[in-house]
C-alpha cells in the first residue's frame, strides 16, 4: 500500500495525484490515530509497572520508607519458597479454585441448559440471574456475613434451623472456605451461564436435524453436540474463573478477612497483607505477585492448550 | 395423567424445532422453566435481604430470629445521610420540647439519641463513583470502539500480535500492577485523583471493550461503507453516519459490562484514594468503623450503589444478551 502511494506521487497529473494521495494518507492515518491512544495506555500502564514491580522483587523496597531500594538478589524468592505457610495458602487458594469453579461451572451450565430454549420473559429471567453479579464483591461478603450469622443470619434460617442451632459457617475452620466458596458460585456462577447461554445460541440447528434423522438419542445428541460445541466457550468461562480465584482478594476479606486462624486465607489476601499494610515490603511483595503470575500463566496456558485441542478436534 | 395430555398436544405445536421432537416434549421446558424462575428466586434471596435491611430499624436488622416482617422505617437512610452527634441528656430534652418543629429526619434521629449534624461522604463518595466509572466507561468503549474499526477494517501490520498483546493485558493479575502502580501515582501527584482512576480503570476495561466491539464491528458488513464511500463520503463521514448507527448494540453490551466492573472496583479505589477521589465501595466497609455494626445504613447505601447499575443493565438487557453472542463466538 505504501508503495503504491508512493508511485503514485511520482505521477504527474498533480490533481489526481493529491486527491488520491489524500485519500489513502487518510486511511492510514486514521488507521493509527484509531489505534495509538488504546496501545499508548495499555503500554504505559501496563508495561512499565510490569518491569518496575520485576526490578522491585530483587530489592528490600518498602513504599512506606524514604530509603532507596537496596538490591538483594533471590533473596525475596527464596525467602517466598522456603516459607512452608505461604505453600498452606497457595494450596488453600488451590483447593477454593477447585471448589468454586467447579461448582460454577456445573451450575452455570446448567441454569443455561435451562434457559436454552427462549419462553415468555426467559430474557428478563435471565437478567435477574444476573442481578448477583452486578454487587460490588465487597458489599456482598460484608453481606453474607449478616447472611451466615448463626444467630440472626437468614441461611441457616432458610436450611431450617432454628437460632443458634447450626453451624457457624464463618467461625468454623472447617466451613469457612466452604462459606467462601457457597458466596463465590452464587455470585459468579450467572457469568459462567451467560457464556454456556452465547455457546448454545451459536450451535447450529443442522447438526441436531441430522442427528435426529439419524435417530440419535437425547443422550447421544447431548455429549456429542451440545457438550463439544459448548466446551470452547465453557474453556473460556472457567479459564476466566480460575485466574479471578488466584485473585480473589475483596470477597474473602469482606466475609472473613482470611479467618478464622487462617482457614481462609487466600494467597491474593496474603499479598496484600505482605505489601499493603500492615507490613509494606513492597519488594517482597512484588516477587510474591511474580512467582502467582507465573502461576496464573502456566494454568491459563493448560487451558489455552485444551481449549485449541478441543477446536481442533471439532 | 396429565403427562399423557402433554404428550398428545405436542406434535400440534407448530412452531416445533426438530431438536424439540426428541428432547425437549412442553412438559420438559414447564419445569425447565420452572426451575430456573426457582434458581432466580432463590438468588435474589441475599440480594432482598439487602433491601429489607435498609427499611429496617437497629434491633430489627440483627434480630433473633431473623425477622422477615417488620415495621418499616427511614432510621438507616437517614444515617447513611448524615453525620451525627450523640446528644447529652440536657441537650436531649430541650430538643425533645421542640420535637414538632424539628424535620422529620432530626426528629428520627433524636428519639434515637442522636442529632443530625450535617450531611455525610455517601452523597459525594457516589458522586465520585459516578463520575469515575461514568468517564472511565465511555472512555474504554470509544477508546475500544475506534481500535476496534482501525482493527476490523484496515490491514494493520502486525495485527495478530497487537491483539493478542492487548488481550494479554487482560491476564495479568492487577496484584501485580498494583504496587508499581501504586509508585507510580504516589509520584506522578495522581494519588487520590479522579483522573488516576479513570485512567486505570480505563485501562482495565480496554482491552475487554477492544475484542468485543471488533466482534461487533465484524459483523457490520463491510458493502455498506463501501457503498457510502463510493457516494463521495469520506472514510470518517462513513464511519460516523454508516459504523456507528449500527454498531449500538455492541456499545450497549460493552457499556455494560465495563460499567459493572468500573463501577464496583474496590481493591484498587482502596488503595489508590484516601479521601477527595474515593469511590462509595471502600467507604461503604469503611462505615463498620462507628461502635458496632450499622447493618441499616450499609444497606442502604449498598442499595443506593446497587440501583444504577441495575437500571443500566435491565434497560440494555436486550443488547447484552445478543452481545455476548458476537463477541464471544469471535474470540
Amino acid at each position: 500500500m505504501a508503495l503504491w502511494s508512493a508511485t503514485q506521487s511520482v505521477g504527474s497529473d498533480r490533481s489526481a495525484r493529491t486527491g488520491i494521495r489524500r485519500r489513502q494518507l487518510s486511511d492510514r492515518a486514521i488507521q493509527w490515530l484509531f489505534i495509538a491512544p488504546t496501545l499508548i495506555l495499555l503500554v504505559a500502564m501496563n508495561i512499565f509497572p510490569l518491569f518496575y514491580s520485576l526490578f522491585l522483587s530483587f530489592t528490600n523496597y518498602s513504599a512506606i520508607s524514604a530509603a532507596a531500594p537496596v538490591w538483594v538478589g533471590l533473596g525475596n524468592y527464596q525467602h517466598i519458597l522456603s516459607d512452608k505457610q505461604l505453600w498452606t495458602y497457595f494450596a488453600t487458594t488451590g483447593r477454593y479454585a477447585v471448589a468454586a469453579v467447579g461448582l460454577e461451572t456445573l451450575l452455570g451450565f446448567g441454569l443455561a441448559m435451562l434457559l436454552r430454549e427462549k419462553f415468555r420473559a426467559s430474557g428478563f429471567i435471565t437478567t435477574l440471574i444476573l442481578v448477583p453479579m452486578m454487587l460490588s464483591p465487597v458489599v456482598v461478603g460484608l453481606f453474607w456475613k449478616l447472611i451466615f450469622n448463626p444467630q440472626s443470619g437468614i441461611f441457616n434460617y432458610l436450611l431450617g434451623f432454628a437460632a443458634g442451632q447450626g453451624p457457624d459457617w464463618l467461625k468454623d475452620p472447617k466451613l469457612a472456605l466452604w462459606a467462601v466458596v457457597i458466596v463465590d458460585v452464587w455470585m459468579w456462577a450467572p457469568f459462567v451461564m451467560l457464556l454456556c447461554l452465547s455457546g448454545l445460541n451459536a450451535i447450529p440447528e443442522y447438526l441436531y436435524e441430522a442427528a435426529v434423522i439419524d435417530r440419535a438419542s437425547p443422550w447421544f445428541q447431548f455429549w456429542r453436540i451440545t457438550l463439544p460445541q459448548v466446551a470452547p466457550l465453557l474453556l473460556i468461562a472457567v479459564l476466566f474463573r480460575t485466574i479471578e480465584a488466584f485473585k480473589a482478594f475483596d470477597l474473602v476479606m469482606g466475609l472473613t478477612g482470611g479467618g478464622p486462624g487462617d482457614a481462609t486465607e487466600l494467597i491474593a489476601v496474603n499479598l496484600y497483607r505482605i505489601a499493603f499494610p500492615p507490613q509494606f515490603q513492597t519488594g517482597l511483595g512484588s516477587a510474591l505477585a511474580y512467582i502467582i503470575l507465573v502461576l496464573i500463566v502456566a494454568i491459563s496456558n493448560l487451558y489455552i492448550r485444551s481449549l485449541s485441542r478441543i477446536r481442533g478436534e471439532v | 395423567m396429565e403427562k399423557s395430555q402433554r404428550r398428545q398436544r405436542a406434535p400440534i405445536v407448530e412452531a416445533i424445532r426438530v431438536d424439540k421432537i426428541s428432547g425437549g416434549t412442553r412438559l420438559v421446558q414447564a419445569i425447565r422453566i420452572v426451575l430456573a424462575v426457582v434458581y432466580a428466586a432463590l438468588s435474589l434471596i441475599p440480594v432482598l435481604w439487602i433491601g429489607m435491611t435498609a427499611f429496617k430499624s437497629r434491633p430489627d436488622a440483627t434480630a433473633v430470629p431473623p425477622k422477615v416482617f417488620f415495621k418499616p422505617t427511614l432510621e438507616g437512610f437517614v444515617s447513611l445521610l448524615t453525620d451525627r452527634a450523640i446528644l447529652l441528656e440536657a441537650r436531649r430534652q430541650e430538643l425533645l420540647q421542640h420535637l414538632d418543629e424539628l424535620p422529620w429526619y432530626q426528629r428520627l434521629m433524636v428519639q434515637q439519641g442522636m442529632e443530625v449534624t450535617g450531611p455525610s461522604q455517601y452523597v459525594g463518595r457516589l458522586k465520585n463513583s459516578m463520575i469515575i466509572a461514568g468517564v472511565s466507561t465511555v472512555a474504554a468503549v470509544v477508546l475500544g470502539l475506534l481500535a476496534a474499526y482501525a482493527f476490523s477494517r484496515f490491514p494493520v501490520p502486525g495485527k495478530g500480535d497487537l491483539l493478542f498483546f492487548i488481550l494479554s493485558t487482560r491476564m495479568l493479575p492487577p496484584v501485580v500492577v498494583t504496587i508499581p502502580i501504586f509508585l507510580m501515582y504516589r509520584r506522578l501527584g495522581l494519588h487520590d485523583t479522579h483522573i488516576g482512576l479513570i485512567l486505570l480503570y480505563t485501562v482495565f476495561n480496554l482491552s475487554f471493550s477492544v475484542w468485543l466491539m471488533k466482534g461487533f464491528l465484524d459483523e457490520i458488513p463491510r458493502e455498506y461503507e463501501e457503498a457510502a464511500l463510493v457516494d463521495g463520503y469520506t472514510r470518517l463521514q462513513a464511519f460516523f453516519k454508516v459504523v456507528l448507527p449500527n454498531s449500538l448494540s455492541g456499545l450497549a453490551a460493552t457499556t455494560v459490562f465495563c460499567l459493572i466492573f468500573a463501577w464496583n472496583e474496590y481493591a484498587f479505589a482502596l488503595m489508590l484514594t484516601t479521601d477527595k477521589a474515593r469511590t462509595a465501595p471502600p467507604s461503604i466497609t469503611t462505615m463498620l468503623g462507628r461502635g458496632g455494626i450499622e447493618w441499616a445504613s450499609i444497606a442502604a447505601g449498598s442499595l443506593g450503589f446497587l440501583i444504577p447499575v441495575v437500571l443500566v443493565t435491565f434497560a440494555l438487557r436486550k443488547y447484552l444478551l445478543r452481545g455476548v453472542t458476537f463477541g464471544a463466538i469471535r474470540q
